[in-house]
């Protein structure tokens, strides 16, 4: 369709997408206990994740980030505290709500997690065969949609996931996370592995999909590129509970010696000069 | 969650006006395409048609596909569309997810006769290269293992014991088991049958010849092949597929030497030990069996047993537990070479090995039964 007979009502500058409202929370962790055996990996975690906002999670290697993902999305039992998603604690839920919860995110695993023995349209379309009652024409369409989307070339879909290249994975799963159209993407080191050009790709391709989708993303990541190129805040877990969160440009003022570290040691101070010279805008 | 994608339509001079209402999400599934081919039967026939979005409170991408697969069918007809009213991020969805024909054909499948016809030519062409590959490894096995005999030092000891162990002393129970129960089966059936011709006591010959020329070491080779086989081609595949291959050869380490001779010999080593152990295993299944249900004492048992065979029978079947061995060691290692990046491709290879081991077992038993029977063994 040709924008001449598209007639838009313009909205208020600031209103995020989706008609939320600004500030609401979509993700609420209090007082998060998690561990294995005698040691504990969380301990106290405070945090909240606000709707439409890109929010980048930083930590050591070793430090949980992964622990801490796996805890929200209800495959890692924790010890105690509340994690509330959309205002419902996780806890309190029966078996049917569990369910819309969970058909309202996305997640993107690290390794990109294809059912290696479907192909890629087939991997795109098995949430929406096991929820959802389309016809086969609308979910062949719309998983070619989401292929279109994430940027495949369109004769991907009918590859198997042996037959794709790292990038072209991070890309088939992140479609596979968008089938069911969810509010809230949780990708787990979305660019590792990638190439500096593919990984600045996927960066953009996330950005587009935020503002296009109105997404919440959670972001798990070590590259620095994307805490500075994508992220609204981003929150830093060290000793099991998050030490900081808030804006970029706040955390280059931290005095934390391991966020100091981070953001201004060999690798950083390079990323923090652009970033300044940018006048710490966004570049997406 | 929004109510269900709804449409109320009304005539208007100019044609029609579609005012769509509720929430057009993939959540409401059926309903939500439902909706949509109305709204083309609304607007059939109008000279335009006026999608007025205003009342949508929630839309996806699938929303956005099917309202604008919607108006292009429309304009396919003739009808000229317009949209007013959209939110700015419906307006978004509705440009970025905007319809577009898709090529949904699968890769057609060659007709029915004509794979089978491919898939029969392919599968004797692999039993083809499966020889070829199997011939050429023993070939070079043989060859390392020569360079590796004149110079013992280099000969792995430690991982030869370690898999003696794994392969043999941890197999002992089970192959001692089956083998107990096996001896007992045939000695039962043997009685029963025989008794109909008073020949009872022959169930001591049965027992002897079948069991040590035969069964014995078969039913080892059967349980070696699915336990230890299956093993050593997941452990090469494993390593295959992490590079650790990849790995020991750029140290100048050859793999055959390192992992394969060892597994090899210590297979070797350990299916005749178990196959001697298999062979008194079902001895003494057979004699318990035949004292309980034929009244035959184990003292008589022992007896009849040693005029019904010579050592020349139980050497038959202990000759050919090395060369099962071989053959169980060396397809393993094929298959588990052949191990691709994929971990469905670990699975199918660990199958393939089993399976071709087991086959390759009980053809080789046969030769051995028409070569003893020519020499007469």
């Amino acid at each position: 369709m040709s924008d001449s007979e598209t007639n838009v009502v313009a909205p208020p500058a600031g209103v995020p997408a989706n008609g939320a409202k600004a500030g609401e929370v979509v993700i609420r962790v209090r007082g998060l206990k998690v561990g294995f055996g005698d040691r504990l990996v969380m301990d106290g975690l405070d945090l909240d994740v606000l709707r439409g906002e890109v929010l980048g999670f930083v930590g050591a290697s070793g430090a949980g980030k992964s622990v801490f993902t796996r805890t929200v999305l209800g495959l890692l039992p924790k010890l105690a505290g509340t994690i509330e998603v959309y205002g419902h604690d996780i806890d309190g839920l029966t078996a049917g709500e569990r369910r819309r919860v969970e058909q309202r995110w996305g997640v993107l695993f690290q390794q990109g997690a294809l059912f290696s023995g479907l192909t890629v349209k087939q991997n795109i379309q098995a949430p929406m065969r096991e929820h959802l009652d389309l016809s086969s024409r609308l979910r062949d369409e719309l998983a070619m949609l989401k292929i279109a989307l994430v940027g495949l070339p369109l004769d991907a879909a009918n590859k198997f996931p042996s037959e794709l290249s790292g990038g072209m994975i991070k890309r088939a799963a992140l479609a596979r996370s968008l089938a069911l159209d969810p509010d809230l993407l949780f990708l787990d080191e979305p660019t590792s592995g990638l190439d500096p050009i593919g990984a600045g790709e996927f960066d953009d391709l996330i950005a587009t999909l935020q503002h296009t989708l109105g997404l919440t993303v959670f972001m798990v990541t070590h590259d620095l590129d994307s805490l500075y190129a994508i992220c609204d805040r981003v929150a830093v877990l060290e000793h099991g509970r998050v030490v900081a969160v808030g804006p970029i440009s706040e955390l280059l003022r931290s005095e934390d010696p391991w966020i100091k570290t981070y953001f201004h040691g060999k690798r950083g101070a390079g990323r923090e000069a652009a970033f300044k010279l940018g006048h710490g805008k966004r570049q997406s | 969650m929004p109510d269900a994608p709804a449409i109320a339509s009304e005539r208007t001079a100019a044609g029609v006006r579609l005012a769509c209402a509720g929430g057009w999400t993939i959540d409401f599934g059926a309903r939500l395409e439902k909706q949509a081919d109305s709204l083309v039967a609304d607007a059939e026939g109008a000279h335009d048609a006026l999608f007025d979005l205003s009342g949508v409170e929630a839309m996806d991408t699938a929303g956005a596909w099917v309202i604008d697969r919607s108006m292009q069918a429309l304009m396919a007809r003739g009808v000229t569309t317009r949209v007013v009213g959209a939110r700015a991020e419906h307006a978004i969805l509705l440009k970025e997810a905007h319809y577009r024909p898709v090529e949904t054909a699968e890769p057609r499948a060659p007709p029915t006769l004509t794979s089978l016809l491919a898939d029969i030519g392919a599968s004797v062409y692999g039993a083809g290269s499966d020889i070829v590959s199997g011939v050429a490894f023993l070939g070079r096995m043989v060859s390392v293992g020569l360079t590796i005999f004149v110079r013992p030092p280099r000969w792995r000891w430690t991982s030869t014991f370690y898999h003696l162990e794994i392969f043999g002393l941890r197999s002992t129970p089970i192959i001692l088991l089956i083998n107990f129960l096996v001896g007992a089966i045939v000695a039962q059936q043997g009685i029963f049958q025989l008794a109909r011709f008073n020949a009872s006591p022959f169930t001591v010959d049965l027992i002897g010849i079948l069991v040590l020329r035969e069964l014995g070491v078969l039913l080892t080779s059967i349980m070696i092949a699915g336990r230890s086989g299956s093993a050593i081609t997941a452990e090469i595949g494993s390593m295959k597929m992490r590079e650790e291959i990849d790995a020991l050869t750029v140290m100048a380490l050859d793999p055959m030497e390192v992992l394969i001779l060892p597994r090899i010999l210590a297979l070797m080593l350990a299916l005749p030990l178990l196959t001697f152990l298999a062979d008194m295993a079902a001895l003494v299944g057979g004699a318990c069996v035949a004292w309980a249900y034929g009244d035959i004492l184990p003292i008589v048992f022992i007896q009849r047993l040693q005029d019904a065979i010579g050592l020349n029978t139980f050497a038959v079947g202990l000759i050919k537990a090395p060369f099962m061995a071989l053959v169980i060691g060396t397809i393993a290692s094929v298959e588990g070479f052949r191990v691709s990046g994929s971990a469905e491709s670990l699975g199918r290879q660990v199958t393939e090995s089993v399976v071709k081991s087991i086959f390759m077992v009980i053809v080789l038993d046969g030769l051995f039964a028409m070569f003893f029977a020519a020499v007469r063994y």
